[in-house]
């Protein structure tokens, strides 16, 4: 019964469905924790209620009190026993929750000892994400999470700075991105489609700007998606994105960011071998179009004040022509 | 006034002008000190909220940049937990604690002028920084490595670390000093088990105070000695260890919630028990479910860190803890209510208080119940869904009883009263933009909004209810400026009080209003809890009227011990706190503050204990 009303006071929450939303679950872990609260709410709407209308009936009584003198021995003995009474309550109510936290920890539990296929690292103010490539070794891509739906995803945490957390909460709680330590995660999504995590521990200026797009796809469409990512870069389709590369491999660019197969590049920022096959820009910060790319190569300041990635000073014509190779990278 | 009373006010009264205000050790206007600067901080601290709100009451705005936004947090939070909660609930107590006992000044009041003014430099170290534009930004908890040196270059967190060196070294003085205060000074025949419940309250918020804050001492110098002198207990990179950093801060953290909200459920029970006409019912089950609170608030700190991926067994224990102190929180809630049902009650202002301080604060008390569940809090952990809990559980908790308690002792203080007609329309307001405010915050949290952003995108949906919060955080503004306006006239306008305006319980309310540089004539001795009420209460005579003398007891009995002399005025610990204060700002700079600074302190130590000649 009373997880009935349980389950009854979460479905009505349910109004508030979102793309990053606890309260609309999308995975097996998110809806053991959608269900926690659920009871949550129905004990402490309980506990709450029977307060209620303690107080106000004993507001009631006095409504119209005229006589204020002093009682300095009244008899309490009814009011002993239903403190007793209240306690008793009280501790069953813990109980239940006690309880129900336990059995919902277990659940999300239950894939503790799976390798994993996912490593995810925080930096500021992105997410580096590395999947498990069937063929062998770790493909590298950022900002935008592939899940596939109906198995349990086994994801490893870890930060490459400050403290960050990982939090998706149509999928799962959060968990903390710590310097030095590796934490891990369970998801197994069950809906397709696209839902929004983002960063929540507080990592700096630009906090509030460092989002994840994450898109659940049946096992067959993440396999080929995987297997598109796994491919090197698409090579320039025109003169002009082929002096885009020429810029990028020769300027600053390659100094932090890679694109296999065309710019061996550092690792200090995302990888952009696929770049544009993405949805957004900078984590989330802008949604990938031409113009969202001129915008960021040329005045990344002026759109994320504090990011590692500084202006680059390009000539108008240069920019354009790496806006038209970085197109191509999908 | 009769000539003994006269002698007595000469023997205790201040030297005139501004030598008496810089060397007073009146706790009266000690406490008032601290309550006007507390109280002018929560102003400051709530208009940095109400700005805000604003920046986030529609997505995308770019009124408060994220550097702005960053500080604004940091202000408030740092400012509303170190600067305002803990140190107001000190002054109350510094005031109400030697009344309530019926003494004429604390157990060391030199050591409480000292804590004024070392409290005075933490709040001049984070706002005379902050006009230079060196704000702290990292949020009242500043993590590291976050706070470290190799992300945060500058002095902004050395400012945050020292405000917190300040603010605890005020914070243990006032606790050890009405700690010694409750034990050592209670009248003849005040037993522990006469005790107010206030005065219990306040016993168990020191003794935590002495033990909670240490840790966080710990922990912001080891932070600057990594930021100052290089040493590596937060630097991975060198085998430390930033959870440590954590663990620290929470095991001050979160009895300090406590250390809050203790002295609130004093002042509750001393309003209910004055406008319902009974003693409070169910002395002993408070009695008991205050120290439990003060014990198990010790075992809990770990809930603050269940993201942190701690070992899972470890947080089911932890979950369970946290659980448990629901049942004397929820005991003391039954006891205050049976208060009102079984009494005869008047429901001026400060009863309105409590019963708004019940109807929120359980809502706070519930939802960290959702909070204290570790795998549901690894949904709700760094949400707005913990904004709005603890904003229940310290605005509802303990600034609804504290403004209560403010006009219920106004009277005693000024000798005035409020004007009830504005107090329940500030009160109205206060109480509705409050809970219009904070409650659309659970769902905002829920729906995925996390703490400490500077804006949002439209297509999160956020955006209606970040409108209804900024607007009920606009209406308790005005109900708040209401109140201080309503304070303020008071002073002058408001109704003679008289001795006794409510029919109070507690001693406090047989001296004049507002009570003499001694407080009382004569000693009291008491023989039950709510000595005003069984009347004639017998009073001793033998301390001495030209000589500052309290009369000690015995701790558990209150028995007569023996009379102690009382120091007077000096200039001694405002020196001492500015040598302090010297060296603390030095060691910002330089870790040879700390070797050079210790001369001054070491001076004017010696300078404040300098043994005197005994007047005869």
């Amino acid at each position: 019964m009373r997880r009935r009303i349980a389950i009854g006071l979460a479905l009505g929450l349910g109004g508030c469905a979102g793309r990053q939303s606890a309260l609309d679950p999308a995975s097996d872990q998110a809806v053991a924790l959608h269900g926690l609260l659920g009871l949550m709410l129905a004990v402490c709407g309980i506990a709450y209620l029977l307060v209620l209308l303690f107080l106000g009936w004993a507001l009631w009584r006095h409504r119209r009190r005229l006589d204020h003198a002093v009682e300095l021995e009244p008899h309490d003995r009814v009011l002993q026993l239903g403190l007793g009474a209240w306690a008793g309550l009280m501790a069953l109510g813990l109980v239940v929750l006690i309880g129900g936290s336990f059995l919902v920890d277990r659940t999300l539990a239950r894939h503790d000892e799976a390798a994993a296929d996912i490593r995810v690292t925080g930096h500021q103010w992105w997410w580096r994400l590395e999947y498990r490539d069937p063929a062998g070794g770790w493909i590298e891509t950022a900002n935008e999470l592939h899940l596939p739906a109906n198995r349990p995803t086994r994801i490893e945490i870890r930060s490459a700075d400050v403290i960050h957390s990982f939090w998706i909460p149509n999928l799962s709680g959060k968990i903390d991105m710590i310097p030095g330590r590796t934490n891990h995660l369970t998801v197994t999504p069950r809906r397709l489609g696209w839902v929004r995590g983002q960063c929540a521990e507080f990592c700096g200026l630009q906090h509030a700007r460092m989002a994840l797009e994450v898109k659940v796809d049946t096992p067959e469409d993440f396999a080929a998606w995987l297997a598109g990512q796994a491919r090197p870069a698409a090579a320039p389709s025109s003169p002009g994105a082929a002096r885009g590369l020429s810029l990028i491999a020769s300027g600053t660019c390659a100094s932090c960011h890679r694109i296999r197969g065309a710019v061996g590049g550092g690792r200090a920022g995302p990888d952009l071998t696929h770049l544009a096959s993405r949805r957004s820009l900078a984590a989330g910060t802008l949604p990938m179009s031409r113009g969202a790319l001129g915008g960021w190569i040329t005045q990344p300041q002026a759109l994320k004040p504090g990011a590692e990635m500084p202006a680059s000073g390009l000539a108008p014509d240069e920019a354009l022509a790496i806006v038209s190779y970085l197109e191509g990278l999908r | 006034m009769s000539p003994r009373t006269e002698r007595l006010a000469r023997t205790w009264s201040d030297p005139p002008g501004l030598r008496g205000f810089l060397t007073t050790v009146d706790h009266k206007r000690i406490a008032a000190r601290y309550i006007v600067v507390t109280m002018a901080l929560l102003a400051l601290d709530g208009l940095v909220a109400v700005d805000m709100r604003l920046q986030l009451a529609f997505p995308g705005l770019q009124r408060l940049h994220a550097q702005g936004f960053n500080e604004a947090f940091s202000l408030h939070g740092s400012g509303m937990m170190f600067l305002v909660s803990v140190p107001v609930m000190e002054a109350m107590a510094i005031w109400l604690v030697p009344l309530m006992l019926g003494q004429r000044n604390m157990a060391f009041p030199r050591l409480n002028a000292f804590s004024f003014w070392m409290y005075l430099g933490g709040v001049l170290m984070i706002w005379v920084p902050h006009i230079a534009n060196v704000t702290p930004d990292l949020g009242w908890f500043e993590y590291a490595p976050l706070s470290g040196p190799a992300y945060s270059p500058g002095h902004r967190a050395d400012v945050w670390a020292q405000m917190i060196t300040f603010t605890e070294v005020a914070a243990l003085a006032a606790s050890v000093n009405t700690f010694v205060t409750i034990m050592r000074l209670r009248p003849p025949g005040m037993t522990l088990a006469r005790m107010p419940l206030f005065l219990w309250a306040m016993l168990i918020t020191s003794l935590m105070t002495i033990f909670a804050l240490p840790a966080v001492m710990l922990v912001t110098s080891m932070l600057i000695a990594d930021r100052l002198v290089a040493t590596h207990f937060f630097d991975v990179a060198a085998g430390g260890d930033v959870i440590l950093f954590q663990h620290l801060f929470w095991f001050f953290g979160h009895p300090e919630v406590y250390i809050i909200f203790i002295p609130a459920l004093g002042f509750v029970a001393a309003i209910v028990e004055t406008f319902c006409r009974r003693p409070t019912f169910g002395y002993v089950p408070i009695v008991l479910s205050l120290v439990a609170i003060g014990v198990l608030a010790f075992g809990l700190w770990v809930h603050h860190m269940f993201a942190t991926g701690l070992p899972r067994l470890g947080n089911s224990l932890y979950t369970a803890a946290s659980l448990v102190i629901a049942i004397p929180a929820g005991l003391q809630i039954f006891c205050y209510i049976a208060t009102i049902w079984s009494g005869r009650p008047r429901f001026r202002t400060p009863l309105m208080w409590v019963v708004a301080f019940i109807v929120t604060f359980v809502i706070g008390g519930l939802s960290g119940l959702m909070t204290a569940s570790a795998p549901l809090d690894l949904q709700l952990t760094d949400t707005y869904f913990v904004v709005a809990h603890l904003h229940y559980v310290l605005i509802g908790g303990a600034l609804f009883p504290l403004f209560g308690a403010f006009v219920y002792w106004y009277p005693k203080a000024t000798g005035r009263l409020m004007s009830e007609a504005w107090g329940k329309v500030s009160f109205w307001l206060i109480v509705g933009g409050f809970n219009l405010g904070f409650f659309p915050m659970h769902l905002l949290g829920l729906m995925g909004m996390p703490r400490r952003i500077y804006t949002y995108p439209p297509e999160t949906g956020w955006g209606p209810l970040n409108i209804v919060a900024t607007a009920g955080a606009a209406i308790a503004a005005l109900g708040a400026a209401i109140f201080v306006a309503n304070a303020l006239l008071s002073l002058r306008r408001g109704a003679v009080a008289g001795a006794d305006p409510w029919g109070g319980s507690t001693l406090e309310w047989s001296t004049a209003s507002p009570p003499p540089p001694h407080n009382f004539d004569y000693t009291p001795l008491v023989k039950d809890r709510t000595p005003l009420w069984t009347g004639g209460q017998p009073q001793l005579d033998g301390l001495a009227l030209d000589r500052r003398e309290l009369l000690l007891t015995t701790p558990v009995e209150a028995l007569p011990d023996y009379r102690q002399r009382s120091p007077g005025p000096s200039v001694w610990p405002l020196l001492t706190a500015l040598a302090v204060g010297a060296m603390f700002v030095g060691s910002i700079f330089t870790p040879w503050a700390l070797v050079l600074g210790a001369l001054p302190v070491g001076a004017a130590v010696t300078g404040w204990f300098w043994p005197k000649r005994r007047e005869s």
